[in-house]
């Protein structure tokens, strides 16, 4: 046990935490404002993988990582923007339709990749780290904390702004309203549609950015289906979260912990077998959910399309 | 579309009755053939941008999947686990239970099964053994639903957050098992040991259909009747409408709630144990089909009926089989069935508001 307390150890899994935590950060984050409005986006997965394919083929091919991100929002916006054309627009279930972008969005990116690259999976260089003087230098939490990509500082002024804009601005309300009480929204004179799309496009390019920083940051490389259910973290990260940005961030944080606990207890000398550490942060969930289901409150219109006049 | 366009029209709701009928098969034939020819050609045109040619894609699929004996065989064989998945999604979706955590509860019933099977052949007689595999398939599945059922039934937790955290939690467990628990010391693949081919489920004729397929057939008739001609299938019927009319009309909604995922479940769990008392004989570590989320499209493009899941199970069964091998003679990598399925999900989207639009705007 006292071997699992070295410097090698907590420095690799804080790393670990950080790394495999920011992409579930930026997918939480993008499904609780989708949630807010009242749009449960279960396509989060495909808008990842898609953000993941793009946001790498930009960087691959412009040798640019940050055209890469910008890439990476295209592409999860691409497929947001079905999302909110099918399920916003059109009002079409979005259970099926997301879980249908799902599975299409990882078809198609395999194919592409396919078709683009065949077998190899080329590598882009390793990415820019960002030293904060001085912390870096500390022990331990220091090159774990403070060597990152600017990407994870990025992130974090994100949640700081997302957690302000909650509170403090309009648009907290109006994304709560859209979820809690459509036609009340649209009785006040706010428009029910423009609003579920305005966050749906949200969703798809944060979603995408965490893809792409998987892809450009985590791994350096593509391949397909790499998103391997990070978007689905995302949403429970989000539901769990109760619409605060700081409990999504602790959340994503814990859950990249435990992602990649096994690396860290090989660097420690351990031979504990991955599958079962990658239950823990699940099994967690659910002791989460017994203890305290009753309070996992969502949005009252959550899933229900809108639809004026509608009873 | 003119022709379900007119008969509907002209159809008054206390016309005759085969009239009606016709009607509502044609309605049938354009809402369900006219999304799977749009997403047929929309998913060519991909290929086409591919520099694939898809009639040779599509017509190669066909011949290997449907036209080729031993394909048609592997078609059918195929059929089994799916068909066990639509029938616990049929139940769950038509009680209004959005069970997404049937991989889960599918890998653990493959697991349960791959596991007591080697262990009583033997000791018992082999259609013994069979059979208690199945019936543990089933009970694990179901015992992997009992949280989520328990949560959604007297929390009011969403179902779907927590089915998704079961899969997770059941294919690590699943690895585990195999890898840990279960594991056959005479192979270095970790896999569970293997069930020999005479014990496995008897093969059809003189095919090499495996005949899990009868039992899932009648599975998925089995929970059609049952939903939709007695008095139990009414009530989870009326549960899934309107959960609050069905606590008025006096029914218990938590304990049909868990009814509902229990059943649910069991169907997957016996899902697995077809798959592998009939074909695999074994669980490999990491082995993930992931079968389910691509029935739950089915099963929506059936809306929940039966006869028409088999069918469309028949036809993307076809599909697996044969772009199986495409993927190797024609190059285009099997994912594609994805795409396929993608597209027709959206096409059945539309077409589904186009119908609601054109009778909102008729009547």
């Amino acid at each position: 046990m006292e071997a699992l307390l070295t410097a090698a150890f907590l420095s690799s899994l804080l790393t670990g935490a950080i790394v495999a935590g920011i992409p579930l950060l930026l997918a939480g984050l993008g499904e609780q404002m989708s949630e807010k409005a009242g749009v449960l986006n279960i396509g989060i997965e495909g808008m990842m993988i898609f953000g993941a394919y793009l946001g790498f083929l930009t960087a691959w091919s412009t040798e640019s990582i940050w055209l890469g991100f910008l890439g990476g929002m295209a592409g999860g916006m691409i497929v947001a923007a079905l999302m909110a054309l099918l399920c916003v627009r059109l009002g079409l279930n979005q259970i099926v339709i997301g879980i249908g972008l799902t599975l299409g969005a990882e078809g198609l990116t395999s194919l592409l990749h396919h078709f683009q690259f065949s077998r190899t999976y080329p590598r882009l260089p390793a990415p820019l780290r960002l030293d904060l003087p001085i912390l870096t230098d500390l022990p331990v939490i220091g090159p774990s904390l403070f060597g990152r990509h600017p990407m994870v500082y990025l992130a974090l002024i994100g949640v700081i702004i997302l957690a302000w804009a909650y509170r403090r601005t309009n648009l907290g309300l109006t994304l709560r309203a859209a979820g809690e009480k459509p036609a009340a929204l649209d009785v006040a004179g706010g428009h029910v549609v423009l609003i579920r799309t305005a966050a749906v496009l949200f969703t798809g390019a944060m979603a995408g950015l965490g893809g792409a920083y998987m892809a450009n940051v985590a791994a350096g490389l593509f391949i397909p289906f790499m998103t391997g259910g990070a978007g689905f973290i995302g949403i429970v990260l989000a539901m769990l979260a109760r619409g605060r940005p700081v409990w999504v961030l602790i959340g994503a944080l814990i859950f990249g912990a435990a992602l990649s606990l096994t690396t860290a207890l090989q660097v420690a000398g351990s031979n504990v077998p991955t599958d079962v550490i990658q239950m823990l942060p699940f099994a967690a969930v659910m002791l989460v959910l017994v203890i305290w289901g009753r309070k996992a409150r969502l949005p009252a219109a959550l899933g229900l399309s809108y639809e004026r006049g509608a009873r | 579309m003119t022709a379900s366009d007119t008969q509907t029209a002209t159809t008054p709701s206390n016309g005759p009755v085969e009239v009606q009928r016709e009607a509502r098969l044609a309605r049938f034939a354009v809402m369900t053939l006219g999304p799977i020819a749009a997403a047929v050609i929309a998913s060519g045109l991909i290929l086409v941008v591919f520099g694939i040619n898809p009639i040779t894609y599509y017509t190669f699929v066909i011949e290997r999947g449907l036209f080729s004996g031993l394909g048609l065989e592997q078609t059918l064989t195929r059929m089994a686990p799916l068909l066990f998945l639509a029938a616990g999604l049929i139940v769950a979706f038509r009680a209004g239970i959005w069970n997404l955590g049937v991989d889960g509860q599918f890998l653990l019933g493959a697991v349960a099964s791959a596991a007591l099977a080697p262990a009583l052949l033997g000791v018992l007689p082999g259609w013994i053994v069979l059979l208690m595999g199945f019936v543990l398939a089933g009970l694990v599945g179901a015992v992997w639903s009992v949280l989520p059922a328990l949560l959604r039934a007297y929390q009011g937790v969403n179902e779907i957050i927590t089915t998704l955290m079961m899969t997770f939690l059941g294919v690590s467990l699943a690895n585990v098992l195999v890898k840990l628990v279960f594991l056959d010391p005479k192979t270095t693949v970790p896999q569970t040991r293997t069930i020999p081919v005479p014990d496995r489920l008897p093969r059809l004729f003189d095919s090499t259909i495996s005949s899990g397929l009868v039992w899932a057939v009648a599975a998925v008739l089995l929970v059609h009747v049952v939903m939709t001609r007695t008095a139990f299938g009414l009530k989870l019927r009326t549960v899934g409408a309107n959960p609050h009319a069905a606590a008025h009309a006096g029914l218990s909604v938590p304990r049909l709630t868990v009814a509902v995922f229990a059943i649910s479940a069991a169907f997957a769990g016996l899902a697995g144990a077809s798959e592998i008392l009939g074909v695999n004989g074994n669980v490999r570590a990491d082995w993930n089909p992931a079968y389910g989320l691509m029935v739950i499209p089915l099963v929506f493009l059936a809306r929940f009926h039966g006869v028409g899941s088999i069918i469309l199970i028949f036809f993307y069964s076809a599909l697996l089989i044969g772009s199986e091998s495409a993927a190797r003679r024609v190059g285009v990598p099997q994912d594609f069935t994805l795409v396929l399925v993608a597209t027709l999900l959206i096409f059945l989207g539309l077409a589904e508001w186009l119908d609601h639009r054109r009778r909102k705007g008729g009547g």
